[in-house]
């Protein structure tokens, strides 16, 4: 792959805060206009990384570029050719919409001919249009992240990083936002993002798994839920979904609750699919159904953090 | 004295009529509810449904406009104190202390509820035990993850031992593997005959619930258990999975006869007026160039059933 379609393209990055590694000499290839997925249990070192690629943080040890440039030492640059929205991305929450959009455009220096069509444009984006006066606090939760949002891409950045941008966001709105995500991408622009809902990690192109600073999976999402995955999930449907939970981790099957089923991941199905049902009707739990599944990627998460 | 203890039968939450406004802004309209003892409550709803204002009403943190609630037998609003003797409330930004360890920050909370000083070393041992900290007991709790922070939260909220506890969306940021431990710890709380009253933006976490209440604008539109109100849906439901499942997704909903198709990653939940159209849908998707690896019929989600009834409001 030749360095001018990717828009990131780090070696052996790494960040050490005194005797603690944070990030270990990961590597990173990201094309341009893709939706790529950083997942991860919370400290694994997702937003460390997020850091040093966005020119925030200078790494320890490693070498590439974001855009072209190098990391170690354009980062300047860099900046500028970005977007970073945060989970606690700080809106002025007593500035109206259409103030907030001014300030961004301001720090990020949109031209002065561009800034007008610009601010439309977020606003449009935002579903604002008719609310570009409203103090931004008297936001509901999903118009104040799609601002963010606006807000974060005002300059037009070919790469946008968003780190959990849609944690403790309602479904709706989670939806409307991963929209949003994808039109940007059909426009070409590059989406780093990181989130904790393993249904949106499957709408991204290509996902890492990082754990303990390394990368210890990476690809499609199908890829995650085949190659990774060399056990079997079994999807189990009783009528009393907690007890049949405790009764089979008591015998060594270990299952998890999916909503109002389980799912337990074995290596053997042939055994484990008959041994499910007797020791449910043993402790008298009626099992409706047990049949094998295509993993999700929650089962592939938590499968391969626990093998870490 | 409030009029349910001499009912015998003491609910652990009732709320009559209550009722939040803020300026012309009405967050909670007039809500009715009652809790029992022991169960899991699971309180769901868009942003901006109203959901803190009425847990930390329930919490008697925030002084009701109308209305009154009754939690553990007492007035939120005449005794407010003893209320929050009786309670744990975790809010979604916990004030942990940073620079204090994980044993100083329970301490710090033993003192607050003043519980009694000899029974603090087994409550703390049991307390670490269930929340998997014991090993990390010395260690500065800003220097915890995101997961163990919000344990350890947990671990201070249940310290004076309460009657009732209320989280409000505990499990925001946190990782598959951490929420699990974290239900995990809930289950065995309800089986101590702790009632608890959760809001949650991940669907999944409310259909663990014993019973499901979804919010919207400030009134409760269903209140019921997770199984009843998966039914209420009323149409058949099937899910389709397909690499494509968002192009998909455009396309079946140009179907006549589909009354809705959400996306669940590469998954697809597509509620129709009758079972036969999924031919049709198949057909339709084919013409497009769309693969389908499979369907069959499913329950709803609670997720199908909170996106159907809000976007009708």
């Amino acid at each position: 792959m030749s360095p001018g379609t990717l828009a990131v393209k780090v070696r052996g990055l790494s960040k050490l805060f005194g005797d603690f590694t944070a990030v270990d000499a990961i590597d990173l290839s990201i094309k341009k206009g893709e939706i790529f997925g950083f997942l991860g249990p919370n400290g694994a070192g997702k937003s460390t990384t997020i850091k040093m690629l966005c020119g925030l943080l200078l790494p320890t040890s490693g070498n590439g570029t974001v855009n072209g440039l190098d990391i170690m030492k354009e980062s300047e640059e860099i900046k500028k050719k970005i977007g970073y929205m945060s989970q606690k991305f700080s809106l002025y929450d007593d500035l109206s919409v259409e103030q907030n959009i001014d300030f961004f455009s301001g720090i990020y220096g949109v031209s002065q001919t561009k800034k007008i069509e610009r601010k439309e444009w977020a606003l449009d984006m935002a579903g604002l249009l008719d609310r570009r006066k409203t103090v931004t606090r008297d936001l509901p939760g999903g118009f104040k992240q799609r601002l963010a949002l606006g807000c974060a891409i005002l300059h037009a950045p070919p790469l946008v990083f968003l780190d959990e941008p849609t944690s403790g966001v309602d479904p709706i709105s989670r939806r409307n936002f991963w929209n949003l995500i994808n039109e940007m991408s059909k426009a070409g622009t590059t989406v780093f993002v990181t989130t904790h809902y393993m249904d949106e990690a499957d709408y991204c192109n290509r996902l890492a798994l990082i754990y303990r600073g390394r990368v210890i999976a990476e690809g499609t999402p199908n890829d995650l839920k085949q190659k990774y995955m060399t056990s079997y999930v079994l999807e189990i449907e009783t009528d009393r979904v907690v007890e049949a939970m405790e009764t089979l981790n008591r015998s060594g099957i270990e299952t998890a609750i999916f909503g109002s089923l389980l799912h337990a991941t074995v290596d053997n199905m042939e055994k484990a699919m008959p041994r499910i049902r007797e020791v449910l009707g043993e402790a008298g739990i009626r099992t409706e159904r047990v049949e094998r599944i295509v993993p999700s990627l929650e089962d592939v998460f938590v499968s391969l953090i626990e093998a870490a | 004295m409030s009029r349910y203890i001499s009912n015998n039968i003491i609910p652990a939450i009732k709320t009559s009529g209550l009722t939040k406004t803020f300026g012309d802004t009405i967050a909670v309209d007039g809500l009715n509810l009652e809790i029992r003892k022991g169960e899991l409550f699971g309180l769901v709803g868009p942003d901006g449904a109203g959901k803190t204002t009425a847990i930390r009403m329930l919490s008697a943190i925030m002084e009701p406009t109308k209305g009154e609630a009754w939690v553990a037998g007492h007035s939120v609003i005449s005794e407010g104190e003893t209320v929050k003797e009786k309670i744990g409330y975790m809010s979604q930004r916990f004030g942990l202390y940073e620079d204090l360890t994980v044993i100083e920050n329970i301490l710090f909370y033993a003192d607050l509820y003043d519980v009694p000083k000899k029974e603090r070393p087994l409550r703390i041992e049991s307390l670490l035990g269930f929340s998997n900290l014991t090993p990390f007991q010395d260690r500065l709790a800003g220097r915890l993850s995101g997961g163990m922070k919000q344990k350890l939260g947990l671990a201070c909220t249940l310290i004076h031992t309460p009657e009732v506890l209320f989280l409000d969306e505990p499990t925001n940021g946190v990782d598959p593997v951490s929420r699990r431990d974290f239900w995990k710890i809930l289950y065995d709380l309800l089986k101590e005959g702790v009632t608890i009253f959760a809001s949650t933006s991940y669907l999944d976490e409310a259909e663990r619930c014993t019973r499901v209440c979804l919010m919207n604008k400030g009134s409760i539109l269903m209140d019921d258990n997770p199984a009843a109100i998966k039914r209420s849906l009323g149409l058949p439901m099937f899910e389709m999975w397909s690499d494509e499942a968002r192009k998909a997704a455009e396309i079946i909903k140009t179907v006549k006869g589909v009354h809705s198709a959400s996306l669940y990653g590469n998954k697809l939940h597509v509620a129709v007026n009758s079972r036969e159209l999924m031919d049709d849908i198949i057909i339709e998707l084919g013409r497009s160039g769309i693969t389908i690896r499979g369907h069959r019929e499913i329950l709803p989600s609670i997720e199908d059933i909170f996106i159907s009834r809000v976007e009708r409001q």
